[in-house]
């Protein structure tokens, strides 16, 4: 039988709620990572490198590699694997730097 | 480890300037050893923005210099490969104030009088060049021949452009100059042995005074710190190389105290570069919140849209400082076989061409492509 981190440290997080990815419902819990939300949803990239447009997803998980970014609410450059999911969480996928509005 | 006499010349510093000084001495025929006692763009090169500015030098020999440079940089962006990143994107000084707008102008004239092409943009214009800058500015001056380089990757690629003819020893340090019984120079000795050629070049930069006391004369290079802000990674967001008229005063000055004027640039590889910082604190790396604070308040003053947008990291280097804000460039006369190349302050990279050029020559017993009284080593 497949064991959850969370069932491992015994944890009984509060109550469910939900965040979007690309307008998209996802399932996240109290305290659950942008990340490890959308890791459990199945989602594994949310970002497109600056030049080859490849994908990038979690790498590290541990906020050192950056490869996580992704855009938040707007806010683009986030690590996914730091920010803590909030209830109504918007989250997109970043292409590039996230910053094509500012180009000139 | 004698080498023999496997070269005609030897250059100290693999910078922009040594860089320089052995491309066009290859070109001339000449077998050359490049030395550093660290990497290629090491030092003050590899912690530049890049300038090649003409807007910001008064009519007179360092301006003459950057002209043959600017002419010769664009020579050099067709031999070399686009990754060096040559932008002929141009300059815009800006002023904040009528005054400052009047003095830009007065400026301008004296040099469109020495053969720069420079452009007023009144103020209700300024945003058709930089759409961010800030809004109510005075007005400001436009020059088409200001450029931009990768300054790493261009002395990389200068320096193998030059094939076999160019050797380099890097991570040597010269230790001493060897003369003859007779004192003529002979080479220079390193931590690694001895290199044997009848001319040596001290392109050392910042460290270029140190390297004249070996050979036994005064060279009066200082360095004068700078640092510089790095943005995250952002589309096109500042055109030209953008400043703020206060910059040309501040690099006139001597003063040892800190000076900020806003200097702003965009990269290929996306951030944005925010100069630029002046003060005589020796080779001293200690992070300057101060400066650095400055230079942020300028930047997001100048460009506001830079407020919203992260800074990611900053470096630090020491331009080469001369007294009278002129480099050395050619022979020493009180060191005969030395020849120097070092002391052109921040404007390293955008010189570098025409001091190799004159060096060549130099070298090879030819006419100097300009007037070289004025940079002569002897002066001091």
């Amino acid at each position: 039988m497949a064991r959850t981190p969370a069932e491992l440290v015994g944890a009984q997080p509060d109550p469910p709620f939900e965040i979007t990815f690309d307008g998209r419902r996802i399932t996240a819990v109290p305290g659950q990572s942008v990340a490890a939300a959308l890791w459990a949803a199945g989602i594994l990239s949310w970002r497109t490198t600056r030049t080859g447009g490849r994908p990038r997803g979690a790498f590290c998980g541990i906020g050192q590699c950056f490869d996580c970014l992704v855009t938040i609410n707007g806010d683009p450059n986030r690590r996914a694997c730091l920010v803590a999911a909030r209830p109504g969480d918007a989250v997109t996928t970043q292409e590039g730097h996230g910053h094509d509005r500012l180009g000139v | 480890m004698p080498t023999g006499k496997l070269s005609d010349v030897i250059v100290i510093g693999a910078g922009m300037v040594g860089a320089a000084c052995a491309y066009y001495a290859a070109g001339a025929g000449l077998r050359v050893t490049v030395i550093d006692r660290g990497s290629v763009a090491g030092g003050t090169t590899g912690a530049g923005e890049g300038n090649l500015l003409v807007s910001d030098k008064e009519p007179g020999p360092e301006l003459e210099l950057a002209r043959l440079s600017a002419r010769l940089w664009t020579e050099l962006s067709g031999a070399l490969p686009a990754r060096i990143e040559y932008e002929p994107k141009g300059g815009l000084i800006v002023a904040a104030d009528e005054p400052g707008a009047a003095a830009l102008r007065d400026f301008a004239d004296r040099q469109r009088a020495a053969g720069v092409t420079a452009e007023e943009i009144p103020a209700d214009r300024l945003h058709d060049l930089e759409p961010h800058l800030a809004p109510g500015l005075a007005g400001g001056v436009h020059y088409p021949q200001d450029a931009q380089v990768m300054p790493a990757l261009a002395t990389a690629h200068l320096l193998r452009a030059a094939g076999n003819r160019i050797r380099l020893r890097l991570g040597e340090e010269v230790t001493g100059l060897l003369t003859a019984p007779d004192g003529t120079l002979r080479g220079v000795r390193t931590t690694r042995g001895e290199v044997h050629a009848p001319y040596v070049v001290n392109a050392a930069g910042a460290w270029g005074g140190e390297l004249a006391r070996l050979a036994g004369v005064e060279l009066p290079v200082r360095p004068r710190r700078g640092f510089v802000l790095v943005t995250e990674p952002l589309p096109r967001v500042v055109r030209h190389k953008v400043y703020a008229a206060g910059y040309m005063a501040d690099v006139a000055s001597g003063s040892a105290t800190l000076q900020t004027s806003a200097v702003i640039e965009g990269t290929p590889a996306g951030p944005v570069l925010i100069g630029a910082s002046r003060e005589h604190a020796g080779f001293d790396r200690t992070l300057s919140p101060q400066a650095l604070q400055r230079l942020a308040a300028g930047a997001t003053a100048l460009f506001p849209v830079l407020g919203t947008v992260r800074a990611m990291r900053t470096y630090t280097g020491f331009r080469p400082y001369l007294p009278d804000h002129l480099p050395a460039i050619g022979p020493d006369p009180r060191a005969p076989g030395l020849l120097h190349a070092c002391g052109h302050e921040g404007a390293g990279i955008g010189l570098a061409p025409a001091t190799g050029f004159v060096i060549a020559r130099c070298l090879t017993g030819g006419e100097p492509p300009l007037d070289i009284g004025p940079f002569d080593p002897g002066r001091f």
